[in-house]
């Protein structure tokens, strides 16, 4: 351990080598390492700075992480009521007019099961393409490159990225049409393709992951058996990996719960949900999800009902907890172990 | 190099969602004694009366047929060749130990007989090799495969459940799955010949990986022979293996040498002593010798043998 302290002590340690006028001799590097653990010579002032440094942020991080949980179950606690959670938002200046958050509460997980819905299949295929073709691997490269790409762009850019693809007349379907025949490009379905983007990363990285760690011999095995590579992935490696991607999935709902970016942008501004006429209306339709809501109704946003915000922020916040405790079951059970 | 799995498989008609029938294997029919104008490799039994054939697990005699063969056979990976001009025959009724320092070809070998080898792109194969009198080119290569089954050094069941695994090589593709209720004798029957049928037989819908290694490494035995090999190949089987379950394997493999022809690489001269009828001996790419055991052993004719399994028998 003391070793990790060393490094991370800030400021680089003066001592003998580091001077080129330095008269004394310059220790072999085998020495030098010895001396990080030696309790004769070591533990600078450096050393121990960093050492209180890194106990510092280390408890205060703690502390943060506690703060929140505590303030927002406080906060939560006092103003959630259950009824809250059944009933519709309603416009009001009093406070005590505006109704609870169902819709919000809906919106959140209607919209994280369609982005889901599409990041998995999407990014399985793509997992399993580059571990087991990936060929030309230039082709590959590519494909990572794009994948790291898509991991890196700020969810407000993919949102207005989404709008102007969306908002394309060939695109209509997805969406409200207005009577000149604009189209509105802001629906569940919209936003789902957008936060499918989100956890897409997530779900290739981790079925990769769970790819790479079976052996070959068990894909030989299959092969051996008389399998040809596509049954072998769909009856071996596929099974094989399930806890990886339901791990993948699950981090994924929980990027897509918090994201606000693209539900501002690409979900419409009504607190209500309001389906479109017709087939997949709901999908088609406008809502809310509970980061806009708290977003609209916080002291910063417009509406004034910062109680139920908070309201709905804690019950946000425990939905993101619960994915996380989902994600280490996950890794806990279910994982095909071969020596 | 293109691998054949990638190909889509056409024509699995009606007749391929049917599971093959296990060949019965009645001894005295296996072995038409040919004599006369038969043009093949020599008859490994002409000549030989039954009881100077191979023996079985209970001194009973065993009749030995020829299955595989190669034929000046080379394996090079790029530049480096690691299986030189090996001609070796591969016969029903006897166990064929391949022995040899680590490195010098045998894994290969072993892995060509099934195609497995094709899976590495730089391998290239020159000669021939024949199964049943066809070369194994002229096979589609997953027919090949259920026709010449493989073991591992590592166990490696699959994750699902102990019957699943068994029955893994029986079930199509496409849409029609054979029922559980077909399926269940041959599963069973498998896992009898396996030797693991008391072990598990109430609790086959257990998940295969829970098992302890050695009942895995027979689970991956009785998976192989449920889809009816004439011969199985088994890299350093018992490699990982504690000697309990070895001697159980061993046993097991014996058990099964009338019915299916075996092919065993072993790092251990001991064991191959044990259960060999045959052994080869490879050093560095060469078939330095192939012989019975008890000559391969005794009285190797080669230096490089007497050397090798010297140091072995003391
Ligand atoms: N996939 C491969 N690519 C390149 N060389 C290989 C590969 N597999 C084996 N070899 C080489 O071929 C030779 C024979 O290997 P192998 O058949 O595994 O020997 P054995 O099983 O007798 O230990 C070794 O020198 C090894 O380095
Ligand atoms: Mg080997």
């Amino acid at each position: 351990m003391s070793i990790d302290v060393r490094t991370a002590a800030p400021g680089p340690r003066p001592g003998p080598g580091s001077d080129p006028t330095d008269p004394r001799p310059k220790p072999k590097p085998s020495m030098s390492a010895a001396a990080g653990i030696s309790h004769e010579t070591g533990w600078s002032v450096g050393d121990r700075v960093g050492l209180v440094a890194a106990w510092v942020c280390g408890i205060s991080l703690c502390v943060v992480a506690a703060s929140i949980v505590l303030f927002m179950a406080w906060k939560g606690i006092q103003f959630l009521h259950l009824d809250m959670l059944t009933t519709s938002p309603e416009a009001s200046l009093d406070q005590s007019k505006t109704g609870g958050f169902l819709d919000p509460l809906v919106g959140t997980l209607l919209l994280t099961v369609i982005g889901i819905a599409f990041a998995v299949p999407t990014g399985v295929a793509i997992a399993v393409w580059l571990t087991e073709y990936g060929r030309p691997s230039g082709l590959a490269r590519l494909v990572e490159s794009g994948v790291e790409i898509v991991a890196g762009t700020p969810s407000i850019v993919l949102a207005i990225f989404g709008l102007l693809v969306f908002q394309q007349s060939f695109m209509g379907i997805f969406s409200f049409t207005a009577e000149g025949g604009a189209v509105f490009g802001r629906s569940f379905l919209t936003a789902g393709a957008m936060m499918a983007l989100i956890a897409l990363p997530l779900v290739i990285g981790s079925t990769r992951e769970a790819l790479n760690t079976i052996p070959r011999h068990v894909r030989e095995a299959s092969y051996a058996l008389g399998k040809d590579k596509a049954s072998t992935i769909r009856r071996v490696l596929l099974p094989s990996a399930r806890s990886g991607i339901a791990t993948g999935a699950t981090l994924g709902m929980g990027r897509i719960c918090g994201d606000t970016a693209i539900v501002v942008i690409l979900l419409g501004a009504s607190m209500q949900t309001t389906p479109e006429s017709g087939f997949l209306g709901l999908f088609r339709g406008t809502g809310s999800t509970l980061t806009s809501y708290v977003y609209n109704n916080s002291p910063a946003g417009e509406g004034n009902a910062p109680d139920k915000a908070y309201a709905a922020a804690f019950v946000l916040l425990m939905i993101v907890i619960l994915l996380n405790f989902v994600v280490s079951l996950i890794g806990k059970r279910n994982k095909p172990q071969w020596n | 190099m293109e691998l054949k799995e990638d190909q889509p498989q056409n024509g699995s008609g009606p007749a391929a969602d049917v599971p093959p029938l296990r060949r019965i294997v009645v001894e005295s029919e296996t072995v038409p004694i040919r004599v006369g104008d038969y043009a093949g490799p020599p008859d490994p039994n002409y000549g030989r009366e039954p009881w100077q054939v191979g023996a079985g697990s209970e001194g009973e005699p065993v009749w030995v047929e020829e299955r595989m063969r190669t034929e000046d056979l080379s394996i090079a990976y790029g530049d480096k060749r690691a299986v030189k001009d090996v001609t070796i025959e591969v016969n029903s009724g006897e166990v064929l130990a391949l022995i040899g320092p680590s490195g010098c070809g045998k894994t290969t070998l072993l892995r060509s007989l099934n195609r497995l080898v094709e899976l590495t792109p730089a391998a290239k194969r020159t000669g021939r090799i024949i199964l049943d009198d066809q070369s194994v080119d002229d096979f589609d290569v997953t027919q090949l495969r259920s026709r010449v089954g493989m073991l591992f050094q590592q166990p490696n069941p699959f994750p699902m459940s102990i019957f699943d695994n068994v029955a893994y090589g029986l079930r199509e593709r496409g849409s029609k799955k054979p029922r559980k209720k077909i399926l269940e004798p041959i599963v069973v029957d498998a896992l009898e010949r396996a030797g693991l049928w008391d072990e598990v037989s109430s609790n086959l819908s257990h998940p295969a990986l829970a098992l302890s290694g050695g009942q895995q490494q027979r689970l991956c035995i009785a998976r192989s022979l449920a889809v009816s090999p004439e011969v199985l190949l088994l890299d350093e089987p018992c490699s990982a293996l504690d000697p309990i379950s070895t001697s159980i394997i061993e046993d097991t493999i014996v058990e099964l040498k009338s019915e299916v022809a075996i092919v065993i690489v072993t790092h251990n001269l001991q064991q191959a002593a044990r259960i060999a009828d045959r052994v080869a001996f490879m050093y560095l790419g060469d078939m330095v010798e192939q012989g019975a055991a008890g000559q391969v052993f005794g009285a190797p004719r080669e230096e490089r043998t007497q050397d090798y399994v010297g140091g072995g028998f003391g």
